[in-house]
């Protein structure tokens, strides 16, 4: 840590002889999709660094959603006027690595400016996500969450359930619903993020693939595995607790999560990022605990939602500067630091990002406040098991597409109007159909 | 009878022409030669390599199975929500024109709608019709009707088809309103003396003379529910669930904004264009003949 202070001290020495001092501060723009109380954090995370140095200014904008700021930032890059940083959600992962020259690597950013980030320190399951197939930082991972389940326990103990222990299968699940159900809970259980909770994480903690070609990672050639056994099994079992009761659709993306503060769904699955608002609003005993599994099965780590920061260049034939490159390298270096990452998290509720930052929120005793119990489940639940190409993440072009088409498909099961079967062979052929487009758009870009 | 102005040069009546000419040129002829000449390319999205594919992106559109469904949907829709606000409005309108205490006050109430934004019409429909959260749609659930728009399709097209009827209502209530107050109250009294009860004075008086304006009311509610639903529909379900209430425009805005798929979007607002320009052309040709203006 020592080394890597000292050589930021010297890089910033260099900048300081150099002609840039004479200039005005570096302005580096900074497009992000949190909104409140996110996004206010995210000002002060940014403004602590202005005020750290005089040479660079960032300056963060509000761009709306992840999809918003997505598009924004692809239609700006598109009439040259990108910004220099873009937080961009883990789902356009694939579309950016893919970018070619849209793009600044950031692995070719910290060699170009000689600062250093010690990618060691980084949670494995966060690093792998935004890292190229053979290790090279493609990304800087910045705010990313995990996904958990949240419990009523006020609703388990009239059910006669052990409030303390959440089931750790999905078959104990299933028998718990039931209870739930016979006690008069009107909605046992509900879920938000559908495709990212019983598909993507899904096959992660089941070590299965959810596309070929290590879900994506080895090239965009890969095409679609959901249609397997075990998603089977499991969106038959959804299907049927639909129909019985025990189940409820809260809707797409994060729609769902309504269903759990106000003790309408005594069980919600859904992002750890949900935890503050749960701790603001539930009026109710509740807990946290990991994703549950099939019988048999040695849960393997899970993967991680929320965002990383992208380098982008202004347009198709406009490079950056070599000031402005390093200060965004300076400010990479900067939020990796075990204080910076662990106030992030310990403010935000998303994944401390690095081992240190959560050495340095544990030191901090703020595991152990009354208030945070549980807060480190998503963590453990991020670095349990085995970890394999199966449990890196998922590098597919076109995803944001692809998830619409797996919801708009089990939206049609849940429905009844297919069978669970149909529901996965057409999420197969479909999704398949945007990858080849993808795979086709972006060859030779 | 025809006026005829004639100018001594050339120069001022293209000037006098020039504003009208500039803004349908930059407005109009320019978007859409960008949208034919998008429509035979295929591109990344951040636009840095493109190619040619001729006319691979209306084949591949036409043989999608979902924008075929989304074309039917468009039927189903444009039609419920013509004929629905057509006739509310009508109703209203033939309500709103008799005789009754405070008759300006409703007049006034029945078109307030229209200058609530779409966006912000479907949220109240939301508030009103969410399974969990709406007053109706707690209601239903608890008279025991299984209401779920967020899962069940017919549901949800019903439900973005009253919430888009609703807002041109009051559009239509004011044309009609005009169009009834233009028939000459003498022919109605004639018929009145002759012993024609209300619903017979309606069909054979009002009706064939409020022709004209009806007309005019059906191209422009089928142009309505073809291109300015979409505020509601995005606001509302998203599309969903399913493809449900996916329309043509809505699918140009996915494809297009969501998805990045540039050329298969642009194709499908060349299809789209045609259709409008078809749409117009059959009505004013055909229909427009048998209307007694």
């Amino acid at each position: 840590m020592f080394r890597r202070t000292l050589m930021a001290g010297a890089v910033a020495l260099a900048g300081l002889i150099g002609p840039a001092n004479a200039q005005a501060p570096t302005e580096i723009q900074f497009w992000h999709g949190l909104s409140q109380p996110l996004g206010g954090l995210l000002e002060r995370l940014v403004a602590d660094f202005n005020g750290t140095q005089t040479q660079y200014r960032i300056v963060p904008t509000f761009r709306g959603s992840y999809p918003e700021t997505m598009v924004a930032a692809i239609a700006a890059f598109r009439a040259g006027q990108a910004p220099h940083l873009v937080q961009m959600f883990e789902v356009g992962t694939g579309t950016m690595i893919n970018a070619g020259r849209a793009v600044i690597p950031t692995h070719e950013l910290l060699t170009q400016t000689g600062v250093n980030i010690n990618f060691d320190d980084f949670l494995p399951g966060v690093r792998g996500y935004y890292a190229a197939a053979d290790g090279r930082q493609m990304a800087m991972p910045f705010n990313s969450s995990t996904a958990v389940v949240y419990y009523n326990k006020d609703a388990f103990r009239r059910a006669n359930l052990n409030p303390d222990q959440f089931p750790t299968t999905w078959e104990g699940v299933g028998r718990a619903l039931a209870a739930l159900k016979a006690s008069g809970h009107a909605c046992p259980m509900s879920t938000a993020w559908p495709t990212w909770l019983h598909l993507e994480q899904f096959s992660a903690i089941h070590n299965i693939p959810l596309a070929t070609q290590g879900n994506g990672f080895g090239g965009a050639n890969a095409e679609l595995q959901v249609n397997n056994p075990l998603v089977l099994r499991h969106l038959t079992n959804l299907v049927n607790w639909q129909k019985e009761g025990l189940f409820r659709w809260g809707g797409r993306d994060n729609a769902g999560e309504a269903l759990f503060p106000g003790g309408e769904c005594a069980i919600m699955l859904t992002s750890s990022g949900f935890r503050a608002r749960v701790q603001r609003e539930a009026r109710f005993d509740w807990g946290v605990s990991m994703l549950p599994v099939y019988e048999g099965t040695d849960p393997a780590n899970a993967i991680i939602g929320g965002a990383a920061l992208w380098v982008m260049n202004r347009g198709p034939n406009a490079q950056r500067s070599a000031a402005e490159l390093r200060g965004i390298a300076e400010f990479f270096a900067w939020t990796a630091r075990p204080e910076v990452a662990g106030k992030w998290h310990m403010d935000t509720g998303y994944l401390p990002i690095t081992r240190s930052g959560f050495e340095s929120a544990r030191a901090s005793g703020f595991y152990t406040q009354p208030a945070n119990i549980g807060a480190d489940i998503p963590i453990e639940q991020m670095l349990r098991g085995a970890s394999s190409e199966n449990t890196r993440g998922i590098r597919l072009g076109g995803f944001v597409e692809i998830r619409v088409i797996m919801q708009e498909e089990m939206e049609k099961a849940l429905q009844g109007q297919q069978t669970p079967e149909q529901a996965l062979a057409a999420m197969t052929t479909r999704g398949n159909a945007v990858l080849r487009n993808f795979e086709r758009a972006n060859r030779g870009g | 009878m025809r006026k005829k102005v004639i100018f001594k040069g050339i120069a001022l009546p293209w000037l006098l022409l020039l504003p009208q000419l500039l803004i349908t040129g930059v407005f109009f002829f320019w978007p859409a030669g960008q949208a034919i000449y998008g429509s035979f390319l295929r591109e990344d999205a951040f636009g840095l390599s493109r190619q040619f594919v001729g006319l691979e992106n209306f084949t591949e559109v036409l043989a999608d199975p979902n924008y075929l469904a989304a074309g039917w949907t468009t039927v189903v829709f444009s039609t419920s929500v013509a004929f629905l606000a057509l006739g509310a409005a009508l109703y209203l309108a033939v309500q709103a024109d008799k005789a009754i205490r405070g008759a300006n006050a409703y007049k006034t109430m029945l078109i307030w709608p229209y200058a609530v934004a779409p966006a912000i019409a479907a949220v109240l429909w939301l508030f009103m019709f969410h399974p969990q959260i709406g007053l109706f749609g707690r209601m239903l659930n608890g008279l025991g009707v299984p209401w779920d728009y967020k899962l069940n399709g017919d549901q949800a097209l019903l439900l973005v088809i009253l919430a888009s009827a609703w807002k041109q209502v009051s559009y239509n209530f004011i044309f009609f309103m005009a169009g009834l107050q233009s028939i000459p109250k003498s022919v109605l009294e004639a018929a009145a003396i002759d012993g024609a009860r209300p619903m017979r004075r309606f069909w054979t008086i009002i009706f064939p003379l409020l022709a004209p304006t009806s007309f005019f009311l059906l191209v422009v509610n089928i142009v309505y529910a073809f291109f300015d639903t979409f505020g509601v529909i995005h606001a509302l379900t998203g599309g969903g669930p399913g493809q449900a209430t996916t329309t043509l425009i809505y699918k140009v805005y996915v494809d297009g904004v969501q998805n990045l798929n540039f050329g298969s979007s642009a194709a499908q607002s060349v299809i789209l264009m045609f259709i409008v320009i078809l749409l117009t052309a059959v009505q004013f040709r055909f229909i427009e003949r048998k209307v007694h203006y």
